[in-house]
């Protein structure tokens, strides 16, 4: 088992022929993905890393049963691109593309919803069940097949951090790389409910980072419904102070955002946070 | 982007909102068109200009000069005034609060509205601040208007009034992509109808391409942070005296952190992002000299990126051009071993682990 993605997930890279498509498309069929075809407009008949070029997702999914769609397109096309996947029957869609403007994010993640579909992303790294599936640019040599659930903000953050597990033995169920944008679809809460129901997952790892409150969130949620341990690490206790949206923002906020609350807010959720990311790999190995 | 004032309140007039009559001033002899008394308001982008001294109100000609001298040029929190609004003063019976901004938990804009308008809103206790989620697949609805007017208690005409202007600024929220779109005070005139007094509006700046009519702000950057724009580096000034350099925001955040865990200080804070391109590198560094740091800690996880492509990268400006402080490293991922011997033979130190190399910076630093 897994959450969200694994051996069942058949691969549309949205995105397929540029340079990142290329390169990634190799990547994940090494790591044992089954990327079954990939979507370029106007590229219908060509292959990539001997994959079916298709010119839109309906034929992907008619002809190659693809369910699970990764967009590598570039921003001002990302939000058509997840409509069409979205429309065309996928039920998982994990979104790389970065600076996307947040009210297309906005449309997407509820149209996703409407449509019983997981949206992973936008502007994250993607998803890695060990052994069975990558999906995203996250890269493989790091991974460890094992029961440890991790869900993050960060990018190369949770590179060194699944890394320092790996290292020590510990491997990993799911690796969810949340996004970094201010709207993502699938949210730790999300990701913690699923590892709660996922047989292989004996413990999970958040790495969090300042703004907003999802870790504050999440932090309330594992109080109430969150039985396995939970540990965090949460970047940016010293960073300048941030971008914050005039008063309307601070006023949803209310004081928390900063790391101190994040952390104190784990805390007393019972939820061990490290001082350091590689720390978190001894806290498991001494607490598991 | 964070529209001035005039500028959001050009997109209130477009949007069919009533805004004071008024004008942005130039010079002092150029009042023409306006009736006394009037009010000069500095156009900076950051709140609090009222207790700087940014906003005053004038009665004759010879105050409107002397006062308009006082503002233009002054510098509120660190924005010198360039450009001052001149408008009309009007007649308040009652002033109401009103924004849309972004709820990211919920992921939907969010309206909130109070009657206990014009003065902070922070200091507005939650009971008295009325809030209205839109879902953007449905959009505004009647129902979501009524709601907010009827606590608002506003009475039967200007409550009409009021219920245009928030179906008006969500409109204009989504069409222009905005981050908040805010007016406080938006009052109830004494002789009736509604007005915007004030305006903050935020553009998403993602989306800042498909509104070409918007002219971007002038920002101003130290000359180190316009040189970084350009190359399309992620660099920002802080007040320490080591130089980080790092991959991913996440990344480069929690080596500020441990940093300070050793009583260590970043001064600058520079992203690599995903590149492991040498030359993108090599002006990384090149920017890193500029900026005159203590010690260089390049804190360096591969994934996608090799890390012996980026050492030889380091490798080349520092055997090329010489530095002049020294350079800690800490490199861990694809290719490390490699990355490794070759930082070593550029003469770098090198630490074994994050709170190692970490510490190293900050007792050399020091």
């Amino acid at each position: 088992m897994a959450i969200f993605v694994d051996n069942n997930s058949k691969v549309v890279v949205q995105g397929a022929t540029g340079h990142q498509g290329v390169f990634h498309i190799g990547a994940m069929k090494e790591f044992g993905t089954k990327v079954v075809a990939g979507v370029t407009p106007g590229k219908a008949g060509q292959k990539v890393e001997n994959v079916p070029i298709f010119d839109n997702v309906f034929d992907a999914v008619n002809e190659c049963d693809a369910n699970t769609s990764l967009i590598l397109v570039p921003a001002r096309f990302a939000k058509d691109a997840v409509f069409e996947a979205l429309d065309a029957g996928c039920k998982t869609v994990v979104v790389i593309t970065e600076n996307i403007p947040f009210h297309d994010a906005m449309e997407f993640v509820h149209y996703a919803k409407y449509k019983n579909a997981v949206l992973i992303g936008p502007n994250c790294p993607g998803i890695a069940s060990p052994g069975k599936t990558k999906i995203g640019i996250l890269p493989g040599q790091i991974f460890k097949e094992g029961n440890i659930g991790v869900a993050s903000r960060s990018g190369t953050l949770t590179y060194e951090i699944v890394n320092s597990l790996s290292e020590k033995g510990i491997g990993q169920s799911t690796c969810v790389g949340l996004g970094g944008d201010p709207i993502i679809g699938t949210t730790f809460i999300d990701s913690l409910n699923a590892f709660e129901k996922d047989k292989d997952t004996k413990a999970v790892v958040l790495v969090g980072e300042i703004g907003g409150t999802a870790e504050e969130e999440a932090a309330d949620h594992i109080k109430e419904y969150i039985s396995k341990p939970v540990f965090a690490f949460i970047a940016g206790r010293t960073a300048p102070p941030g971008k914050r949206m005039g008063h309307a923002g601070a006023i949803i906020a209310r004081g928390k955002g900063t790391a101190e609350s994040k952390i104190k807010a784990f805390k007393d959720a019972d939820v061990q946070v490290a001082k350091f990311p590689t720390d978190i790999a001894d806290i498991i190995e001494s607490s598991i | 982007m964070k529209l001035f004032e005039y500028r959001g309140k050009e997109l209130f007039d477009k949007y069919g909102i009533s805004v004071p009559n008024g004008k942005l001033v130039e010079t002092k002899n150029d009042f023409s068109g306006l009736n006394f008394p009037f009010v000069l308001k500095a156009q900076v982008p950051i709140g609090g200009r009222g207790k700087a001294g940014g906003i005053k109100s004038v009665d004759n000609l010879k105050e409107a000069q002397e006062k308009f001298s006082q503002i233009m040029g002054m510098d509120i929190k660190g924005y010198k005034v360039r450009k001052v609004l001149a408008e009309e003063k009007v007649d308040i019976k009652k002033e109401l609060y009103l924004s849309i901004t972004l709820d990211r938990s919920k992921r939907m804009p969010l309206i909130m509205a109070s009657s206990e308008g014009g003065m902070d809103i922070e200091s507005v206790p939650d009971s008295k601040i009325f809030k209205e989620w839109i879902n953007p697949l449905i959009g505004i609805q009647s129902f979501h208007i009524r709601s907010i007017i009827s606590k608002l208690k506003l009475g039967k005409e200007d409550g009409k009034e009021a219920a245009k202007v928030i179906s008006k600024i969500y409109k204009l929220f989504r069409e222009y992509d905005c981050e908040l779109v805010e007016i406080n005070p938006l009052i109830i005139k004494k002789d009736g109808g509604v007005m915007a007094l004030d305006s903050k509006v935020n553009i998403n700046d993602d989306a800042m391409y498909r509104h070409q009519d918007i002219e971007p702000e002038v920002v101003e950057l130290t000359p180190l942070e316009k040189d970084a724009k350009e190359k399309g580096i992620a660099f920002i000034q802080l007040e320490g005296n080591i130089g980080v350099i790092a991959n991913g925001a996440g990344l480069t955040m929690a080596t500020l952190d441990a940093l300070t865990n050793y009583n260590g200080k970043g001064g600058v804070f520079l992203d690599l992002g995903g590149t492991d391109d040498p030359e993108k590198v090599k002006q990384a560094f090149e920017l890193m000299k500029k900026a005159k740091p203590k010690v260089i800690f390049l804190n360096l996880f591969g994934g996608i990126t090799k890390c012996d492509t980026v050492a030889k990268g380091v490798k080349e400006v520092i055997t090329k051009e010489g530095i002049d402080c020294p350079v800690i490293t800490r490199i861990k991922g694809c290719n490390e071993d490699q990355a490794k011997d070759i930082l070593k033979d550029a003469g770098l130190i090198t630490g074994t682990t994050l709170q190692d190399a970490a510490q190293k910076s900050s007792d050399l630093a020091r």
